[in-house]
Formats: C-alpha cells, sequence, structure tokens
C-alpha cells in the first residue's frame, strides 16, 4: 500500500508538471489553464487553488490509508475516535467548502457573469448574436447588415455580449481561453461575455452534444487592434460585386450572398466566405482545393452536416469553388 | 436431541426445497436464486458496456481515427453509459448483492414480496435483451444516456432509437421501483427479533437508503420518458418551445431523477465498505450512527442538487447559487464516510487481503472523483469544465473508481458464502493492482485533456490541439483495465473449481450471513437468529443461544414458507406470514410486458391496449392462488 501510494503520487507530481508546463506555453488557443482574459483567467487561478487544497485533502487520506498498512499486523487499539472522524469529517470540511462557495459563488461569479443590461460596461460593450445550427455557428454584428460563420472578430480589450440562441438543438457557446461557456437553447436567448486580454486567435467549440458532427462545430475568435476590428467590419459590410449563375441555381436555396439574388439563410453566409481561414466549422482549412473538395462531396468531408451532396460535375465544382474563394 | 434438530432441517430442506432444471431457475421465488440471475445478466451487460467502452478508447487512441464513424460512436457512449448504470450497476447492487444479501443480513428467509422480486427480474432482464436487439438492430440509443431534447424529438432524431431509449428505460424503472420497494419492505419488516434500527447493520441502512432513492427518484424519470414518448408519437407539445413547450423541462426532470441517481450508484458501495472494513480489520466501525446517517442523508440533500448538471443553461444567478448551496451540503456526509472508514481501518487490525485492498482502492478513488466533485460546486469553474472530458474523469473515478470498486471487493468477500470455496488470495491481489493501475492510466489524464479543452462526446478530434498523447495514455489504461477485470473473474471461475473448501465463516465476519452454512440452505435460517447488536455474528452468546432454540423447537417455523413479521422500529415479532413458492406468473408477466413496449416502439397501440389485457389476465392468474390459502 505504501509503495504504490507512493507511486501514484510521483506519478501525480509528473503528471501536474505536464499540466503545468502546457499551462505555461506551446498554446492551442483552447486550454482553459492559458487564459486570456480576466475572467478565464480568475477561473484558472481558482483552479489553481483548488487543485493546491485538493492535493492536500487527498494526502492526508493517503497518509491514513498508509499509516493502517504499517498497522497490519498489530494489535486492534480498542480506542474509540469519533472526534476525529467529527473534525476531519465535518468541522474541517464545513470550513474548505464554506471559503469556496464564497469565494467562488458570491464574488468570483459576478466577474465572470455577463454585465447587467443597465450597467456601464454593458453599454460600452460590444455587442453581437450568435446562434447555433447543426453544425456551424452564424455570427450576427448589429452594424450594417453583418452576418458571417464560424468566425468572430472582436476588437482587442473590449467587452463583448454576445447573446446566444439556437435555431434547432441545444448547443454550447465556449471559448476557454476567453470566459465560461453559455448553452445555447431553443427558444432562449443567452448572454455571455467575452473579453481579450491580447490580441490573437482563439479556439472555440461547441460543448453540448449536438448530433452527429458535433465533434465538427469549432469556431475562431479572432482578437484585433480596434482599427483593424473597425475595418474588417466595414468590408464584412460590403455585398459582393459578382453573380454567378450557377451558384444561384444550385446554391441559393440554402445560402445568402450579399449583394446577389440569393437571400436564403439555412446555411452560411457566403458574402464574403474567401476571407475565411476554416470551412464546415473548423474542419478543414479553406483553400482551393478543400472548397472543391468540400462542394463536391461535403458527406465526405463532414459526414451527416446539412449541406446535401449537389452532383455536380468536375467543372461545375471548380467553377463554384473559384467564385467562392473569389469571394473576399 | 440431535435426531430433532436434524429431523427440523430435514423437515425445512423438504419445505423450501427448489424445483430442479431449468424450470426451476425460470419459475423460482427465492432470493437467492433471484440474486444469482442478477448476477450473471448483469455481468452479461458489464461485459457490453466494457466492450463498447473500448471501441470508443480506440477510435479516441490518435486524432482523426477512423475505427468507427459519428453514427456509430453516438449509440457507443449512449448505450454504455445506459449499460453501465442502468444494466450493471443498479441491478448489481440493489439486484444482486441486495437480493442476497439483505436477507441473510436481516435474519430473514427470503424478500417481503418472493414473486414480486421475480418478476422484477425477469423485467429487468427483458429491458435489456430489448435495449441490445435495438443496438443491433441498427436502433441503438444515440442522443446520449441524458437524451437532451431538442436532439431527441422527432424533428431531430427520426429513427426508432429514441423509442428504444424511452421504452427500455421505462422496463427497467418498474424493474428498479419493484426491487427498491421489495427491499425496504424487507428492511422494515422481516428483520430479526432484536435487531432495532440502531442494531441494523451498515449495508442495510446503505441499501435502504439507495431503495429510498431509487423509489422517490424514477418517477420523475418515467413521467419524462412518458413526456417524450408522447411527444414523438402523439403529437403533445412537452418539449416542444413552438408549442409553448419546455426542453429545460426535460433536463430537469431528468435530473431530479439523474442526480439522486448518482448517490443511489455509490451508497450500495459504501455499505459493501462498511461490511469489509470491520470484517477485515476484526474492528467494529467508528463512529457507527454517524456513518449510517450520514448514508440516509446522502441521498436525502441528493434530491435538492438537480440543477447543478444545469449551470450552463442560462437559469439565473439565485437559482445556481442555491443549488451550489446544496452541492456544497452534500459533500459533508461523505467526508464524514471517508474518515470513518479511515479511522476504522488505523484503529483496527488490517489484513490486507483483496476485499480490503478493492476498498483502499475504492477510498482513493473516492476521494480523488469527491475532490473534483467539490470543485463543481464552484459555478465559474463548472461552466468552464461542464461537458469537457474533467467532467468524465470526475464521475468515472466515482462511478468506476468508488462504486465498481467495492463491487468487486463484495464479490471477493462474499464468493466463499456464495460459492462455499475460497477464492485464490495472490491472483485476487494481482487483479487489484491491475485494476488500480488501469483505472488511473485511463481516468487520471481525462482531468488534464479537459482543463486542455477536449469536450466529451467528439468521435474525433483535431491532431494539433496537444490531446492525442493523454488520448493514447487512457487507452492503454482502458485496455489494462480490460485485463485486470478478466484475471478477476478468471480467478473467480478457477476458485469456483478449485477453491478449497470455505466453511461457513472463513473471514469471522460481523453479520448473520457468516452464521449459517456456505452456499446458505434454501430456508436461510433454521431457527430464526435473536439479535443484539449490529455485529450479530460476533455475539458468540447470542449465537449458541440460536443453537439451543433450534434444538427445543423455538422459531423454527417450519409448516410452510413461513416468515415472522417484525415491528418497524425495534424488530420484535408482530406476526407470521406465509410467503409463495415458485411461481410461471412472474417470467409471464414481464413477457407480456416486454411484449407491448416491444409493439409501442412501432406505434401499434391497438395490438399495446390488447396486450394489456393479456396483462390484466396474467395478473388475475397471478392473484388466482394466493400462498395464504395453502
Amino acid at each position: 500500500m505504501k509503495q504504490s501510494g507512493d507511486r501514484i503520487r510521483g506519478a501525480r507530481l509528473v503528471v501536474l508538471g505536464g499540466v503545468a508546463f502546457l499551462a505555461a506555453g506551446c498554446g492551442n488557443g483552447q486550454n482553459a489553464l492559458q487564459p486570456h482574459s480576466p475572467q478565464a483567467g480568475s477561473i484558472a487561478t481558482l483552479w489553481w487553488i483548488m487543485l493546491g487544497v485538493s492535493t492536500f485533502g487527498l494526502a492526508v487520506v493517503v497518509a491514513l490509508l498508509v499509516a493502517s498498512w504499517f498497522r497490519r499486523d498489530r494489535e486492534g487499539r480498542e480506542r474509540p475516535a469519533t472526534v476525529t472522524v467529527v473534525v476531519l469529517g465535518i468541522a474541517v470540511p464545513v470550513l474548505v467548502i464554506a471559503a469556496l462557495f464564497s469565494y467562488s459563488d458570491i464574488f468570483l461569479i459576478r466577474g465572470t457573469s455577463a454585465p447587467s443590461p443597465t450597467s456601464l460596461v454593458a453599454k460600452r460593450a460590444l455587442k453581437i448574436t450568435v446562434v447555433g445550427h447543426q453544425f456551424w455557428w452564424e455570427v450576427r454584428y448589429p452594424s450594417g447588415d453583418v452576418v458571417t460563420a464560424n468566425e468572430i472578430h472582436i476588437p482587442v480589450r473590449t467587452p463583448v455580449v454576445v447573446s446566444v440562441t439556437s435555431s434547432d438543438v441545444i448547443h454550447s457557446f465556449w471559448v476557454p481561453e476567453l470566459n465560461r461557456k453559455m448553452d445555447l437553447e431553443p427558444g432562449r436567448t443567452n448572454q455571455v461575455e467575452i473579453y481579450a486580454s491580447k490580441a490573437g486567435k482563439y479556439r472555440g467549440q461547441c460543448a453540448e452534444f449536438c448530433g452527429l458532427q458535433h465533434a465538427h462545430m469549432a469556431f475562431y475568435v479572432f482578437a484585433d487592434p480596434p482599427d483593424v476590428f473597425a475595418r474588417w467590419l466595414r468590408d464584412e459590410a460590403r455585398p459582393a460585386t459578382r453573380t454567378s449563375q450557377l451558384f444561384l441555381d444550385r446554391c441559393s436555396n440554402c445560402h445568402r450572398i450579399q449583394g446577389t439574388p440569393a437571400t436564403a439563410q439555412v446555411g452560411p453566409d457566403l458574402t464574403h466566405v474567401g476571407s475565411r481561414t476554416t470551412l464546415a466549422a473548423g474542419t478543414i482549412t479553406n483553400t482551393l482545393a478543400h472548397m472543391e473538395e468540400w462542394i463536391a462531396h461535403p458527406q465526405a468531408v463532414k459526414p451527416g452536416n446539412q449541406m446535401p451532396e449537389l452532383h455536380l460535375t468536375d467543372a461545375q465544382v471548380h467553377e463554384l469553388a473559384t467564385y467562392l474563394e473569389g469571394l473576399k | 436431541m440431535t435426531t430433532t434438530v436434524t429431523e427440523r432441517v430435514d423437515r425445512l430442506e423438504r419445505m423450501w426445497v427448489e424445483r430442479p432444471g431449468v424450470l426451476g431457475w425460470l419459475t423460482t421465488t427465492d432470493h437467492k436464486r433471484i440474486g444469482l440471475l442478477y448476477f450473471w445478466a448483469t455481468l452479461v451487460f458489464f461485459g457490453a458496456g466494457g466492450i463498447e467502452a473500448l471501441t470508443m478508447r480506440t477510435q479516441l487512441i490518435e486524432p482523426n481515427a477512423h475505427l468507427v464513424g459519428p453514427t456509430l460512436f453516438n449509440e457507443l457512449f449512449s448505450v454504455h453509459g445506459m449499460t453501465m448504470i442502468f444494466w450493471f450497476i443498479i441491478p448489481m447492487t440493489t439486484g444482486a448483492f441486495g437480493n442476497y444479501l439483505v436477507p441473510l443480513m436481516v435474519g430473514a428467509r427470503d424478500l417481503a414480496f418472493p414473486r414480486l422480486n421475480a418478476l422484477s427480474f425477469w423485467i429487468f432482464l427483458a429491458s435489456g435483451i430489448f435495449l441490445y436487439v435495438g443496438l443491433f438492430s441498427g436502433n441503438g440509443p444515440n442522443a446520449g444516456w441524458f437524451d437532451y431534447v431538442p436532439l431527441a424529438s422527432k424533428v431531430f432524431d427520426p429513427g426508432r432509437n429514441i423509442e428504444i431509449y424511452t421504452l427500455s428505460l421505462i422496463l427497467n424503472g418498474i424493474s428498479s421501483t419493484l426491487t427498491s420497494a421489495n427491499l425496504i419492505v424487507t428492511i422494515f419488516k422481516l428483520r430479526a427479533p432484536g435487531m432495532s434500527f440502531n442494531r441494523m447493520p451498515l449495508f442495510c441502512f446503505a441499501f435502504l437508503a439507495a431503495s429510498l432513492g431509487l423509489l422517490f427518484a424514477l418517477p420523475s424519470l418515467t413521467a419524462d420518458l412518458v413526456f417524450l414518448y408522447l411527444d414523438r408519437n402523439v403529437g403533445t407539445h412537452f418539449f416542444d418551445v413552438a408549442h409553448g413547450g419546455s426542453t429545460l423541462l426535460w433536463q430537469h426532470l431528468f435530473w431530479f431523477f439523474g442526480h439522486p441517481e448518482v448517490y443511489i450508484l455509490i451508497v450500495p458501495a459504501f455499505g459493501i465498505a462498511t461490511e469489509i472494513i470491520p470484517a477485515f480489520t476484526q474492528r467494529k466501525m467508528i463512529a457507527f450512527p454517524l456513518v449510517a446517517i450520514a448514508e440516509l442523508l446522502v441521498v436525502f440533500i441528493g434530491f435538492g442538487v438537480w440543477a447543478h448538471h444545469m449551470f450552463a443553461t442560462g437559469l439565473p444567478s439565485t437559482t445556481l447559487i442555491f443549488f451550489a448551496g446544496a452541492t456544497a451540503m452534500v459533500v459533508i456526509p461523505s467526508t464524514i464516510q471517508v474518515f470513518a472508514w479511515s479511522t476504522s481501518m488505523i484503529a483496527g487490525r488490517p489484513q490486507f487481503k483483496t476485499p480490503l485492498l478493492f476498498i483502499a482502492g475504492f477510498i482513493f478513488m473516492f476521494v480523488v472523483g469527491g475532490l473534483t466533485g467539490i470543485m463543481f460546486l464552484a459555478i465559474p469553474f463548472d461552466q468552464q469544465t461542464t461537458d469537457t472530458y474533467f467532467v468524465i474523469a470526475h464521475f468515472h473515478y466515482i462511478i468506476f473508481g468508488a462504486a465498481v470498486f467495492p463491487i468487486f471487493g463484495g464479490m471477493y468477500y462474499w464468493f466463499p458464502k456464495v460459492t462455499g470455496k475460497l477464492y485464490f488470495e495472490r491472483p485476487g491481489q494481482i487483479s487489484f493492482w491491475i485494476l488500480m493501475v488501469g483505472t488511473n492510466l485511463l481516468f487520471f489524464p481525462m482531468h488534464i485533456v479537459g482543463l486542455l479543452g477536449m469536450p466529451r462526446r467528439v468521435y474525433t478530434y483535431p491532431a494539433n490541439m496537444g490531446w492525442g498523447s493523454y488520448n493514447l495514455v487512457e487507452t492503454i489504461g482502458g485496455y489494462i483495465t480490460g485485463i485486470g477485470i478478466l484475471v478477476l473473474f478468471a480467478n473467480l471461475v478457477v476458485s469456483y473449481f478449485r477453491g478449497a473448501p470455505a466453511g461457513h465463516d472463513p473471514w469471522h465476519g460481523p453479520t448473520l450471513e457468516w452464521s449459517i452454512p456456505s452456499p446458505p440452505p434454501e430456508y436461510n435460517f433454521a431457527t430464526i437468529p435473536v439479535v443484539s447488536s449490529p455485529y450479530p455474528n460476533w455475539d458468540h452468546g447470542d449465537r449458541e443461544r440460536d443453537g439451543k432454540r433450534l434444538a427445543a423447537g423455538e422459531d423454527v417455523h417450519d409448516q410452510g414458507h413461513q416468515q415472522p413479521i417484525s415491528a418497524l422500529i425495534d424488530g420484535w415479532r408482530v406476526g407470521i406470514a406465509d410467503m409463495p413458492h415458485s411461481s410461471p406468473w412472474p417470467i409471464l408477466t414481464a413477457f407480456v410486458l416486454c411484449m407491448m413496449a416491444t409493439v409501442l416502439v412501432v406505434e401499434k397501440f391497438v395490438v399495446a391496449g390488447f396486450l394489456a389485457i393479456v396483462l390484466l389476465l396474467t395478473l388475475l392468474g397471478w392473484h388466482s392462488k394466493e400462498p395464504q390459502e395453502q
């Protein structure tokens, strides 16, 4: 027992070292221990505190188990030890848990919640709407007619209040490096605040099981300096300048391209699809080759997604892909 | 004198003898036989759930793997969760352990309602076959064991998959309800003379708590399942937002069942621990009343914490804080027990045989899982980690580590009682260490990948996320766990054939089952024992007196299947009941019920109505011959 207890604790140290290493660097944009906002930072700090206290608690119990191993061949003591149980099992946990409860559920919960609509923060915050779909994210900006998909651009060091809802099943909006998650419920609108302390690209992913392609429902948050963001928003509001008859024939039942007769909003808005970094909600990078692959066989790239097989010829695929990639 | 005892015992043997052969097993009402049926059936489902788990772990061994596609993967994790909870742990604890051991521990000859007990088993078996026929016919439940609407509504899940889900769980719920009612009445009314509540073994307190929990939690799930069935097949709008329904209603009703359920899963394990620790330390449990109250309290408070599964749904903060507070309170009964177990081990003279090793492992795993569980009462942290692998790590430490380790320990502990043979100690200890290493390799890295952002219920994941190596370790741990389980059962099977005779009390165990032969005779106790402490087998004076009472023909009750009935609080005798003999009606009733469920899958309501009449007729047949009239 003792040996194994040591071995387990040894393994644990190695593992914790690994966590610390990952928390320190080599990020991939979806790491709750590498926060880039005060909110996510306070949650990560809380985790390290809880981990410390928990490790101590576990050590106490392991010590008791190891001690019992040493007592294995001795005479039993008839000394009643109810007092030990009352102290270790009631008094100490009550204090520790009361502290955790007050700190996290009275103070921390406020700091990480969306600001109340009447507050100053809410007034100066950028407000955007995210609508969940099987299996992609619709992103709407209040100014102009800006609708995009799977990529959220925000100004850095600015509070952003995201109103989330769903068009079909329950999804969950989660950018671990920026804040805690919030479910997207059909028929309800929930709010979550995101804030990026430094410019960069942060990954998010649907966290509530939503069907066949729940695994491929990612998105990126791009936090840019305010002027870059303003330029992006301006560009994004521009309607498309070119029209494709093939697109109107085959794709406009579901997709919108602002400035053309294609106005359907079943699938993602494609007005500026050429400027996005990924396709199919983070499944593949956005290149001409991938675009062709996607248009030709969407069900092979992301089986079970809502885009049907269109049975196009290679030439049509190429024409459409080229057209769409030109929509910057 | 001796001849008189032999004659009495012979007469009891004749009275209680079971019908031979397969027919005997199909019509049996003996709690030990039904317990064994539960045991074997449950192990088959455990194997199925394990294969599902290993298939998923193999799929997740590396990024972008292609062993199974999303369709099958979603069915696998849905059915894995359902199987392990509803077709393994609950029936293994209340069904197998509860059935076999509770009557023995309270000094009874059977459960209070033996035919009802048979009915619960056959409905349970039917529900499991129903689920797996669904899975193998390509209609396995595929919206998770939690089955959130609207994903599980007809619009988004048009197949028959969810009908398999709702109806198999309704059947299973009927079975669990009957078992828990049976256990509650047995514990309340069939206790041996003198076994007042303060002298009842902690094991029975735990099973009482689990049974009460099931009895009060299941109606909420059943209502939810019926609503979903009606929404999908009859056109009601309970969960239909467009027509004024609510998707959150499903979640509230589900978790009002689902959280007590979590405690229902582990409380029996607490009960097993509180038997094994005294037996292998040869010392009474420290803080007995505190532990007994804690076992009941954990389930009771467990009814007030359900919304902590819904912290990310956008409920108002006030609601969240209330449920976080309740979650904080439910920790205390658990910490009481952790320190009662561990101080009892120190204060006694522990012998680290396999059962106690499993209990030591259980305490370790329970504390790890419990500590991460406490973290979820911090709402912001919960909302960061919910629906990630961190949660999977947490509840597998609880469910595998804390609920299943004691089940394994209990299998070793009561193996000599059930089979009359000793198991082989060394392979038993080896199986423990393999499982200890395997499960920690399997589940510990899940904490880390969860914090690194890996969500649950994904059938694959990208390569550049830094999750690959952890997943590889987890999968290796999964296979080591599988090997550990195989070693464990191989040992038990070999021991069954080659083990040395165990005698009636190889451990000098504390409770009544160790006072009778191994395996126990059909009638359990030749004379109903008189009890004066929660550790009756250590009260040698009492047990000697039982021997004398048998010789004097006192409390033998050999005029049929007779069972004394006791008063609720103090356990003293208030009457004698005649118990039923074997009966074909339970299995027939279960069969008709299962047929009803089957035609409801395909919406044949008229046929279902006809079968309902058949069901009534079956029940008439059942009651046409009451035991009192024999």
